[in-house]
C-alpha cells in the first residue's frame, strides 16, 4: 500500500462512470438549452438565452409548470402531512401485529412499478371503470367523471395516484425515525398522564423534525421531478392539460426533434431541484453546527 | 396526576375526557381502516379481474369470476411477458453486481487509504445524488447512440450503475469507516495486498450493508422507466416496466390478458421484498433515498 497511485486505481472505475454518465450529460445539457437545435430540420445554431425567454411566454409550459406546482402543494398535504399522522397513529397502536400488517400494506405500492400501478388506474378511471362504479353504488353519480379524459380532472387523478403510491414510503420514513426516539421520553410522559394526541405533538414531532423535514425535502424535488406516473396515465393529455415539465421536455425533444428547447426545459428542472438539494444541505448543516 | 389539576378541573370533566378519549381512538383507528381498504382493494379487484374474460370485468365488476380464466396468465406469458420477465432478470442482477463492485473499490479507496483529493472524490460521488437522471436524458440519449449502446442492455446496466453509485458509495463508506483499522494492519503484516484486504477484510465485515445495497439497487433496476423507454426500442429487450407499455398497445382490447400480465409483473417484487424486509429497512434507516 504505499504505491500512491494505488488508491486512485480504486476510484477509477466509479469516476470514469459518473464522468460519462452523470456529470458530462449536464454540462451537455446546459449547453443544448442556449442552441436552437432542431433535429428534423436539421438546424443547429447558438442563440443564448433565448430558448428560455420563449418557455416562459408559452402556455403549455406554464400549464406544465403549474401542474409540477399542485403536484407539490398536493404531495406535501399528503406525503408529509397525512403520512406523518398515520405513522403517529401506526407507533401508537397497542396491537403490535395488526400495526404491522398496516404497515407492510401501506408500504407495497411504493415498491411496485409504475407501469404495473399506472396501468392498473388506467383501468379504473375509465368512463365505465371501478371509481364510477364506486361512486354508482354509493348513489353519488353526481360525482361520475371521466378522469383521465377530462381537462379539469386529468392531472388531478395522476397525482391521486402518486399518492396512492407514495404515502406508505414516507410513512416508512416516519416510523423508523420515531422507533429511534428513546423508550424513557414516552414513558416519562405517559407517567404524566399525556394521552397519544399530546404525546405525538410534544414528543414524537420535536423528535423526528429531521426526518420530517427530509421527506419534505424528498417530495418537493419528486413533485419537481415528477415523469412516469403523468407519462403512463394520461402522456399528458387530454389536450395537453397534464403536462408537467419532464414529459413536455420529452415529448419536444423525442416527438419534435426540438432538442435545444427541451433541454432548456431540463436546466429548469435541474435547477429547481439543485436548489432544494442546496436548501436540504444547507439546513442540515447548520443544525450539524449548533 | 398533572393533568386532573392543570387542566381538567374537577372529576366529572375528567371522566368524560376518559370516555372521550376511548371514542377518540376507536375513531383514530378508522383511518388506518379505510386508508387500508383503499390501498388493498384496487390489488384485490386486480387479481380478481385478471381472471376474468374481458366482458365480464365490465359486466360483473364485483364478483368473483364465473369462471376461473387460467389462460388469461398462459396468454400473457407467451405473448411476450417473459421475455420482458428475462430482460429484466439479466439488468437487475448485472447492476447490482457491477455497482456493488464498483462502489466497495471506491469506498475502500477512500476509508483504507491516505492520499491527496481525497475529500474532493467524496464530494464528487456524493454529489450525483443531487441530480435526477430525467434532466439528463437528451444528452444521455445522444451519448448513448454516439458510443454505440443504443438499443442494448448494457446502456441500461451501465447507466443504472453510475445513478446507483452515490447512494451505494454513501452507506458502504460509513460501514467502512468503522471497520477497525488493526485488522487491516494486521493482514498486511500478513502480506496481504490491498486487493486481498477489501475482498478478505473489508467486504466480509460490512455485509449486512453490502446487502442493503443491493437490496435498493434491485429495486431501482427493477422498476426503472425513464431511461429504458428512451434508450431500448426493440421489443425483445425490452425490460416489464416498458415491456408492459407496448403490451398494453397489443392488448388495448383484452384486458384481462394484459391485467394478468401486471399481476405477473407484480408479484415477484412483493415476494422479495417479504424476503428483504430487514435490509430495506436498514437502507431507509441509512440513506432514505428514494426507491
Amino acid at each position: 500500500m504505499k504505491k500512491k497511485i494505488e488508491p486512485y486505481l480504486y476510484l477509477l472505475p466509479g469516476l470514469i462512470i459518473l464522468a460519462v454518465f452523470v456529470f458530462y450529460p449536464i454540462i451537455r445539457n446546459l449547453g443544448y438549452s442556449m442552441l436552437s437545435w432542431d433535429l428534423f430540420k436539421g438546424t443547429k445554431k447558438f442563440i443564448g438565452l433565448h430558448n428560455y425567454s420563449k418557455l416562459f411566454q408559452n402556455k403549455i409550459f406554464l400549464t406544465a409548470l403549474k401542474n409540477n406546482i399542485y403536484y407539490i402543494i398536493i404531495s406535501l398535504i399528503f406525503q408529509v402531512g397525512f403520512s406523518l399522522i398515520l405513522a403517529g397513529i401506526l407507533e401508537n397502536m397497542k396491537n403490535k401485529r395488526l400495526s404491522a400488517v398496516f404497515r407492510t400494506t401501506f408500504f407495497v405500492p411504493s415498491l411496485i412499478s409504475l407501469t404495473v400501478i399506472g396501468l392498473l388506474f388506467t383501468f379504473i378511471y375509465q368512463p365505465t371503470g371501478l371509481l364510477n362504479a364506486i361512486l354508482d353504488a354509493v348513489h353519488l353519480s353526481g360525482l361520475k367523471h371521466g378522469w383521465i379524459g377530462e381537462e379539469g380532472t386529468a392531472i388531478f387523478s395522476v397525482i391521486a395516484v402518486s399518492q396512492w403510491k407514495s404515502i406508505g414510503y414516507t410513512m416508512m420514513l416516519l416510523i423508523v425515525a420515531i422507533q429511534r426516539i428513546p423508550e424513557e421520553m414516552n414513558e416519562a410522559a405517559l407517567l404524566d398522564g399525556a394521552g397519544g394526541v399530546k404525546r405525538f405533538f410534544y414528543i414524537t414531532v420535536p423528535n423526528i423534525k429531521d426526518t420530517i423535514l427530509m421527506t419534505f425535502i424528498i417530495t418537493t424535488s419528486g413533485g419537481f421531478l415528477i415523469f412516469n406516473e403523468v407519462y403512463v396515465i394520461t402522456g399528458g393529455g387530454p389536450s395537453q392539460s397534464s403536462e408537467v415539465m419532464s414529459t413536455l421536455m420529452y415529448d419536444y425533444a423525442f416527438v419534435h426533434g426540438k432538442i435545444g428547447y427541451s433541454s432548456a426545459i431540463g436546466t429548469i428542472i435541474l435547477l429547481f431541484s439543485m436548489i432544494i438539494a442546496a436548501l436540504q444541505s444547507g439546513i442540515f448543516k447548520s443544525r450539524g453546527k449548533n | 396526576m398533572k393533568y386532573k389539576t392543570s387542566v381538567y378541573s374537577d372529576e366529572k370533566n375528567y371522566n368524560t375526557y376518559r370516555s372521550l378519549s376511548k371514542i377518540g381512538r376507536a375513531f383514530v383507528l378508522l383511518i388506518p381502516i379505510i386508508f387500508f381498504i383503499i390501498i388493498v382493494y384496487p390489488f384485490i379487484w386486480m387479481f380478481l379481474a385478471s381472471f376474468k374474460t374481458t366482458n365480464e370485468i365490465f359486466s360483473n365488476i364485483w364478483g368473483l369470476p364465473g369462471k376461473w380464466q387460467f389462460g388469461n396468465y398462459i396468454d400473457a406469458w407467451k405473448s411476450g411477458i417473459s421475455k420482458y420477465f428475462l430482460n429484466s432478470v439479466i439488468v437487475t442482477v448485472a447492476t447490482c453486481l457491477l455497482n456493488l463492485i464498483i462502489s466497495c473499490m471506491f469506498a475502500f479507496a477512500l476509508s483504507a487509504f491516505e492520499f491527496k483529493g481525497k475529500q474532493i472524490f467524496y464530494t464528487i460521488a456524493i454529489s450525483g445524488l443531487m441530480f435526477s437522471p430525467i434532466v439528463s436524458l437528451i444528452p444521455l440519449y445522444q451519448e448513448v447512440q454516439a458510443l454505440h449502446l443504443y438499443d442494448s442492455l448494457l446502456a441500461l446496466i451501465l447507466i443504472y450503475t453510475a445513478y446507483q453509485m452515490p447512494m451505494s458509495v454513501m452507506i458502504i463508506f460509513s460501514a467502512f469507516m468503522s471497520i477497525d483499522h488493526a485488522f487491516m494492519d494486521a493482514a498486511k503484516i500478513d502480506g496481504c495486498n490491498s486487493f486481498k484486504v477489501l475482498t478478505a477484510v473489508f467486504m466480509p465485515i460490512s455485509k449486512p450493508i453490502m446487502l442493503t445495497s443491493i437490496v435498493l439497487t434491485a429495486f431501482y433496476a427493477w422498476n426503472e422507466f425513464s431511461f429504458a423507454l428512451t434508450f431500448i426500442k426493440t421489443k425483445i429487450k425490452m425490460t416489464i416496466p416498458i415491456g408492459l407499455i407496448s403490451f398494453q398497445g397489443e392488448m388495448h382490447t383484452e384486458w384481462s390478458v394484459l391485467l394478468a400480465g401486471l399481476v405477473i409483473s407484480a408479484v415477484p417484487i412483493i415476494v422479495f421484498f417479504i424476503f428483504a424486509q430487514k435490509y430495506f429497512v436498514a437502507g431507509l434507516n441509512a440513506g432514505g433515498v428514494k426507491g
